[in-house]
């Protein structure tokens, strides 16, 4: 059975300078197979540099129900982006 | 993995707002409440549809060793390993809301759940390769292309992996024909006798009409199918048609007209009861194809087993060096 | 077919590029052929991609080395069975998967090697043999992983890659013979092949196989075109298509 063969999860770096991304998942016994595996699936097609591999289990995610309380509170707070500030014409390098 | 039936008030606020964002074209992530129907219904389509990639190796593997040049040889080999790997993407996908690649393998082996019938169909000579790239890859494509918006995540982003990777399968069964069509009579021949046994099996890839089909109408609204299975067949017959006059090889149906009325192709009537029978179990190739998949997987069972057992090794010899340590 | 007539080492003339190329592009093909048998029987879906990709980069390297030696198709499909020159290593059958694996470490090892003495060179391989080097490393891997992983997985496992090694080993000494056209020592590249064979056996907890490398009847004999009875059904299956219709394009 595959049931002991945990779930990984996968990110790929696709070219040097990007970070890596979440690419999808796969089941593998261990570390050093799911790295292979994820090669082997993930970057078939020339698709990355560089793989790094997660035991799903031991991913911590923010729950949907705690979505308000902490991601709202951001959202009001325009300050924090250059659009917020007007600046006149003409001004440049800022 | 909480999942309610909107019965108190406040499950009726998560099931309005899970409605109306799914109707806003919001996407569903694997965490968020989602109606238990919603849920059962995703399961059952993404493991049909990753049990089809996976069985659906078989009939093509059946050529690989028989390819008649070393670039088909080549070409055929990456693209059964290409459904492996959809096979794979849709399990892991299928996988987010909850149930395991072994729990839905366990259902395909024990007949519980389906895979699509046009692999109970037999590859019979080498033309039946490239009838299936063109003709079932291409049915395949026209349903899936909407799947990569479909309203559940982790299902649209394996559809857009999918997608882009089924673009050569289609244009190399093309490719295969065209030369086949343009050889030697024999392989013309060949060609024609395949698109003759493929083509109808094909149009049944999209399901019953819709007033007959028992999933469609829920799918639709909860924007996990897009549209309708009459309009993406009668999308796909529109596109295939003048494919076929390029290829130089004719459809089996005589009833095929342009009617400008509508703007479409007319064809003739689907033989349902076809549909229905192999579905059923009683295609040409139903058993051969799950007792090899089962045969696979038994077979396969010592080396799965083999591997966990030296993970596991592996493991507690670490754990007791770190005690060692201490 | 003109190359495939060469069979005895003679001094490298001017036929010895592409028998040489005939040797290592059979190795490739035949092995690629016999992975390819895989597909839809693999043990789990995730070693269907991984044995796919080593089949299709060993196809990649057969085309580009029969391409040496003259049309790739005519020289994979229309040659009879002993003016193959590959070895009988890799045309033994599938068997069951620690078999292939065993089959998969005693080639991929030799194959590594060799493709990285004749990168460091200056013959007409090194172009390939650089390219092919990697592809090799990463099949050694595979194997090696894998090899211990049964080794010391279960008692099962164990017994089956046991099994597997032992039933192989009388193939690998023709790995070693020399082949006209290929620059390299064979018997310093069979000290290494035994010394990182041990190594791989060793973490996988298994002891080496004993008993002699050599076929009983020849040694060498893949390369002199004498192959095992199971050959000539592998190539009956690949070639009929193409022989049933002569002179066809696909």
């Amino acid at each position: 059975m595959t049931q002991n063969w945990p779930l990984w999860e996968v990110f790929v770096r696709s070219r040097r300078g990007l970070s890596h991304t979440h690419a999808g998942s796969l089941h593998a016994p261990d570390a050093e197979m799911a790295l292979r595996n994820a090669r082997d699936l993930y970057t078939r097609r020339n698709e990355g540099v560089s793989i790094w591999v997660v035991p799903s289990a031991q991913i911590t995610a923010s729950s949907p129900d705690e979505r308000d309380p902490f991601f709202a509170p951001s959202a009001d707070k325009p300050y924090r982006h250059p659009t917020f500030y007007e600046i006149p014409e003409g001004v440049r390098h800022l | 993995m909480v999942a309610v039936t909107p019965e108190t008030g406040q499950d009726r606020a998560l099931a309005d707002a899970f409605e109306a964002a799914v109707a806003a074209d919001e996407r569903v992530e694997p965490r968020d409440w989602m109606p238990e129907e919603y849920r059962a219904s995703l399961v059952r389509q993404m493991a049909q549809h990753a049990h089809s990639e996976i069985i659906g190796m078989q009939p093509e593997a059946n050529w690989i060793t028989r390819a008649p040049s070393l670039r088909r040889k080549a070409i055929l080999m990456a693209k059964v390993q290409d459904e492996a790997g959809h096979g794979l993407y849709l399990y892991s996908a299928a996988e987010t809301l909850g149930t395991s690649r072994d729990e839905l393998l366990d259902k395909l082996h024990a007949g519980r759940q389906k895979y699509s019938s046009i692999f109970n169909y037999p590859t019979l000579t080498w033309a039946d390769v490239g009838a299936i790239g063109w003709l079932v890859d291409g049915a395949a494509i026209t349903n899936q292309v909407p799947l990569c918006r479909t309203s559940y995540g982790p299902y649209a982003r394996a559809m857009v992996r999918i997608c882009k990777e089924e673009s050569f399968h289609q244009r190399q069964g093309y490719e295969l024909l065209l030369a086949l069509s343009q050889g030697t009579e024999a392989q013309h021949a060949m060609a024609q006798d395949a698109v003759d046994r493929w083509w109808w099996p094909s149009l049944m890839m999209f399901g019953p009409p819709d007033d007959e089909s028992a999933h469609s109408a829920q799918s639709m609204a909860w924007r996990i199918k897009r549209h309708s299975n009459d309009e993406l067949r009668q999308r796909f017959v529109d596109i295939a048609v003048p494919q076929a006059e390029t290829l130089g090889l004719t459809l089996p149906d005589p009833d095929i007209k342009w009617n400008e009325e509508r703007g479409h192709y007319d064809f003739g009537a689907i033989d349902w009861a076809e549909f229905w029978d192999v579905l059923k179990g009683n295609g040409p190739c139903n058993e051969q194809r799950l007792s090899q998949r089962r045969r696979a997987h038994e077979e396969g069972a010592w080396v799965r087993e083999a591997a966990a057992a030296h993970a596991e090794k592996q493991a507690q010899a670490h754990v007791q060096h770190e005690e060692a340590r201490v | 077919m003109t190359a495939t007539e060469t069979t005895h080492a003679t001094p490298a003339g001017p036929s010895a590029v592409p028998a040489a190329a005939l040797a290592l592009g059979d190795d490739a093909l035949v092995l690629s052929h016999r992975l390819g048998e895989w597909a839809g029987h693999a043990p789990v879906l995730e070693e269907e991609v991984a044995l796919a990709n080593i089949a299709l980069d060993l196809l990649g390297q057969a085309r580009v080395l029969l391409s040496m030696a003259g049309d790739e198709d005519e020289l994979a499909f229309l040659r009879e069975e002993r003016s193959f020159r590959n070895l009988q290593l890799v045309e033994q059958p599938n068997g069951d998967f620690a078999h292939t694996i065993a089959r998969q470490l005693y080639f991929s090892l030799y194959q590594h090697l060799l493709w990285t003495e004749l990168a460091a060179g200056q013959g007409p391989f090194a172009p390939l043999a650089a390219k092919a080097v990697k592809e090799t490393a990463y099949h050694v891997d595979h194997a090696v992983q894998w090899t211990v992983r049964l080794g010391d997985g279960t008692e099962e496992s164990t017994r089956r890659m046991r099994a597997g090694l032992d039933a192989l080993w009388k193939y690998t000494g023709e790995m070693f013979r020399p082949v006209e056209g290929v620059d390299v020592d064979g018997a310093a590249l069979e000290q290494r092949w035994l010394a990182e064979l041990d190594d791989v056996l060793s973490r996988a907890r298994l002891d080496p196989p004993e008993g002699p490398r050599t076929g009983a009847w020849r040694a060498g004999a893949g390369r002199e075109g004498l192959h095992t009875e199971p050959f000539g059904r592998m190539l009956a299956e690949m070639q009929h298509l193409h022989r049933s219709h002569p002179g066809a394009s696909w």
